[in-house]
């Protein structure tokens, strides 16, 4: 269990759940509901303020962070991008260790994500959303995370890229065996590829399990929620 | 110059003083408050000056130059409020660049060891570094605030803080920096610098005063590349805790 506030104000307060070893859990619930503040925590960005985090029954807080963040992704919302090629951005987490990422895994992480060769040496700036999207995929999957957290990363894509990526995510949960935490406002794409579901309100877990209690739950605050989403 | 002469000079203050009132720009109380602080702190420094030139002691040496820390520290840390201990860095970084400058020019005898040399130069450089600690801080905080998630990005993918804000850094080091690389460029050319100014005024051999003049503006460079550096490099642990996380500030 554990507790995040800031200024004393409590953005997520007791806490306290699993997400299952090579499954894929999605997190629903209204904005400002501590969804992003609980994927930074788990990547290490902050700290709980109470309690305590295990990854495989050891404590986050244990681990020296910058090892922690490397074999925890997160794939940040609005897929922050350098400023320079996707090489560039797609080496920058071997660059940050003073290693070098060769030309040919370069091109085979692109491929993970459908992306192919010519796009290598383009300016990461002039991608489309989808394509920088898949871009920050590729770039969180270099470090070889055990698990990775996605933050609402299809949320202002077309259906098909939404389509193209969640099919990405799903191959790499089914052949990489990543675990994944995927933030989503899409009721129906929490219900399409969560094997569980966490809905969060007002900073506390209101209800966590199988994946299908986001239409199957009696708890009257998520219905409504479930209701509303699906109106928009 | 006569006191007659120093009184009419007010003429200068009087212009823009209705042309403020006459545009309503609403400076006059700003310029008339300025005027009377300038006319104070010179008459004052004057007098100071005279008398440390007279008493040839270096206590009252390092006084002076102690004030001229202390008053600078103290105007440059508003624009670093959020920089954890941001006071005691900007002082220590006067207290070194002073410590360097000074060191070079009389340990190699450039000028005098005396208090009419070290003063005036002290408080060229002082000045500057203060200016330079305000431009460094202004920009480094702006950059910090507007690249967040480019900062977020790098620690998220196990990079360390000095690797998650070098840009930021360099950035803020080189933007503080370049008006006085700009301004030695067209030094001579577009104006002449105030000291060799006053030095030909005052009736000394114009390429006597170029020497002394191309002294400060070398002294300012490395002043200038000190400052910037040391702040920079003080500065930035404290925006990161233990955890490696971009501590949290209202405006940072």
């Amino acid at each position: 269990m554990f507790c995040y506030s800031v200024d004393k104000m409590p953005i997520l307060n007791d806490i306290s759940g699993s997400f299952f070893k090579e499954k894929i859990t999605t997190l629903v619930g209204p904005s400002g509901s501590g969804k992003t503040t609980l994927l930074k925590m788990c990547n290490g960005l902050i700290s709980q303020t109470s309690g305590e985090i295990f990854i495989e029954a050891e404590p986050i807080d244990s681990i020296e962070p910058t090892s922690l963040r490397k074999s925890i992704g997160i794939v940040l919302q609005n897929a922050p991008i350098i400023q320079e090629t996707v090489f560039d951005n797609i080496a920058l987490p071997y660059t940050l260790q003073e290693k070098i990422l060769t030309e040919k895994d370069a091109i085979s992480f692109l491929e993970i994500v459908g992306l192919d060769h010519t796009f290598l040496y383009r300016q990461a700036k002039d991608l489309s959303g989808g394509q920088k999207q898949k871009l920050s995929i590729a770039r969180s999957l270099v470090n070889n995370p055990k698990i990775l957290l996605l933050d609402e990363i299809t949320s202002a894509l077309d259906p098909t890229s939404v389509n193209e990526i969640e099919q990405l995510i799903l191959n790499l949960n089914q052949h990489s065996r990543v675990t994944i935490v995927w933030i989503t406002h899409n009721i129906e794409q929490a219900k399409r590829i969560g094997d569980f579901t966490w809905i969060l309100m007002n900073g506390q877990l209101v209800q966590s399990g199988k994946s299908d209690i986001l239409t199957a739950s009696s708890n009257e605050q998520i219905q409504q929620f479930v209701k509303g989403v699906q109106e928009i | 110059m006569t006191y007659t002469a120093l009184s009419l000079t007010l003429i200068f203050v009087l212009i823009p003083l209705v042309l403020s009132r006459t545009l309503k720009l609403n400076l006059e109380k700003d310029t008339i408050i300025a005027t009377i602080r300038s006319i104070t702190q010179l008459l004052t420094v004057g007098y100071v000056l005279k008398f440390v030139f007279e008493s040839e002691s270096f206590i009252y040496i390092f006084l002076m130059i102690a004030l001229m820390i202390i008053t600078a520290t103290l105007n440059a840390r508003k624009k670093g409020k959020t920089i954890k201990g941001i006071t005691w860095k900007i002082a220590a970084t006067l207290v070194i660049v002073e410590a360097v400058t000074q060191g070079i020019l009389l340990t190699f005898e450039i000028v005098p060891a005396t208090a009419q040399y070290i003063i005036p130069i002290s408080g060229m450089l002082i000045g500057n570094s203060m200016v330079l600690s305000i431009l460094f801080l202004n920009r480094f905080t702006a950059e910090i605030e507007s690249s967040r998630d480019q900062i977020e990005l790098i620690l998220s993918l196990g990079g360390t803080p000095k690797q998650a804000i070098h840009k930021q850094l360099t950035n803020a080091i080189r933007a503080s920096m370049i008006p006085t690389i700009e301004s030695q460029k067209t030094i001579g050319l577009v104006q002449l610098p105030g000291m060799m100014s006053g030095q030909i005024i005052g009736g000394a051999d114009p390429i006597q005063a170029v020497q002394f003049q191309l002294l400060i503006i070398f002294a300012l460079l490395t002043s200038a590349g000190l400052t910037s550096i040391l702040i920079g490099f003080l500065s930035y642990p404290t925006l990161f805790n233990e955890r490696l996380q971009m501590i949290r500030s209202s405006k940072a």
